[in-house]
């Protein structure tokens, strides 16, 4: 190999001329380029955007990471960052938009809405995104900070980190299921059972039942 | 103004009151209420020429919606808010689009949240809510705060739009342009 310079010579290799090489495993080099240029889709839809545009800008400077830039086409991207809420009108644009992605691909759900419909559990809101695409990670906060996001996406790097090529069980490959919701009626009714199904209006949050406190005479025994 | 338009329109001004410290409202009977807008736009004594919003509210207290149009005389300086009740079983009302054509999407939206039927509107559609949606009309009171469905058939209908249909400017009938017929 060596180095060619604009003359045609070959110029001498520090410390040795002849062709170098070096060995490693495959998967090493493959999970080494993928994690250290994850290229993000941002899919912001509300105040969770303002956080990832922090993380993005000069002072948290997401690039440090790999994340040398925003892709605003599906096409080019790795990592689709769904932050804030989405509404069921946009349901089917967030699954094209997944689907338009390349594999292999990654999603980052941020914030609480995206992530369970925070405190919209109403008739317009999807409650979680992990209904309409799968999900690697889950940024809490509202919104997380920009700290939080470069963690999450620090976690998906380490996620490709530990891929092999012989191994596909880490990351799912399904070219069929383009189009289709990621979670079948069962899952989303397990995953928005806890928030109070919209057929049983009558049933509360799980945790407000178990925080209803008792009289206080009953406290006293 | 209120004396003026009783010995016009009689009964059909139910009555009228000073909310909100100047707020002047009028209370009109749903029948006439177009008439009663147009005169109040078209008299060069009041001239109420642009109209701010057509909205509606569900008090719950009293079944039936109450529409409600909020006016401004820009020569006056004047404001005039207009309401009318719809009886729960009779959501009708005349639409002012050919009085102030910014009435349309207002009273879409009127219609898509509340089910107000405005007679004579050239586009009557949803706004907000997504195409398919079939739950109802989600802002009356009687509307369950979840919807009406099952989440997961809320998802699923979700993921059956067609999300295309909306930025497709021959659909846009307003502008008179004809729609084209799918042929799915």
């Amino acid at each position: 190999m060596g180095i060619i310079d604009d003359n045609k010579r070959q110029l001498p290799v520090a410390g040795n001329s002849a062709p170098t090489f070096l060995t490693t495993k495959v998967d090493f080099v493959v999970n080494w380029a993928r994690r250290n240029s994850l290229w993000p889709m941002p899919f912001g839809t509300a105040c969770c955007a303002i956080e990832m545009m922090a993380s993005a800008a000069s002072n948290f400077d997401l690039a440090r990471f790999g994340m040398e830039r925003m892709s605003f086409s599906p096409r080019q991207a790795d990592v689709l960052i769904c932050a804030g809420r989405v509404p069921y009108k946009l349901a089917p644009v967030l699954r094209r938009t997944w689907d338009q992605m390349m594999q292999p691909k990654w999603c980052i759900s941020m914030g609480a809405c995206a992530s369970s419909g925070g405190v919209f559990d109403t008739y317009s809101m999807v409650q979680g995104i992990d209904t309409i695409v799968p999900v690697d990670v889950y940024v809490p906060g509202c919104p997380p900070r920009p700290e939080g996001l470069i963690y999450g996406l620090m976690m998906i790097q380490e996620k490709i980190r530990n891929e092999a090529l012989a191994d596909g069980s880490l990351r799912k490959e399904d070219p069929e299921g383009a189009g289709k919701p990621e979670a079948n009626s069962s899952e989303v009714r397990a995953l928005t059972g806890v928030f109070g199904n919209s057929t049983q209006q009558e049933k509360v949050s799980s945790l407000a039942q178990t925080a209803r406190p008792g009289r206080f005479k009953d406290l006293l025994g | 103004m209120t004396e003026q338009l009783t010995a016009i329109f009689g009964s059909a001004i139910v009555g009228s009151e000073v909310q909100c410290g100047d707020q002047e409202v009028l209370f009109v009977e749903p029948a006439q209420s177009r008439e009663i807008l147009e005169w109040l736009k078209d008299n060069e004594e009041h001239s109420y020429d642009l109209l701010l919003d057509v909205t509606a509210v569900d008090y719950g207290s009293v079944p039936g919606v109450q529409v409600v149009y909020q006016l401004w005389s820009i020569i006056h300086k004047k404001l005039l808010r207009i309401k009318c009740s719809l009886p729960e079983n009779r959501l009708k009302i005349r639409t002012v689009v050919d009085l102030w054509s910014c009435a349309n999407w207002l009273e879409r939206e009127v219609f898509d949240l509340f089910g107000v039927d405005f007679v004579g509107h050239p586009d009557l559609r949803r706004i907000l809510m997504p195409k398919n949606y079939s739950e109802g009309h989600p802002l009356r009171k009687t509307f369950p705060l979840r919807g009406k469905f099952s989440r997961e058939k809320q998802t699923k209908i979700a993921l059956e739009q067609d999300y295309e249909d909306y930025y497709r400017p021959e659909q846009l009938g307003a502008l008179g342009i004809e729609p084209v017929n799918d042929a799915d």
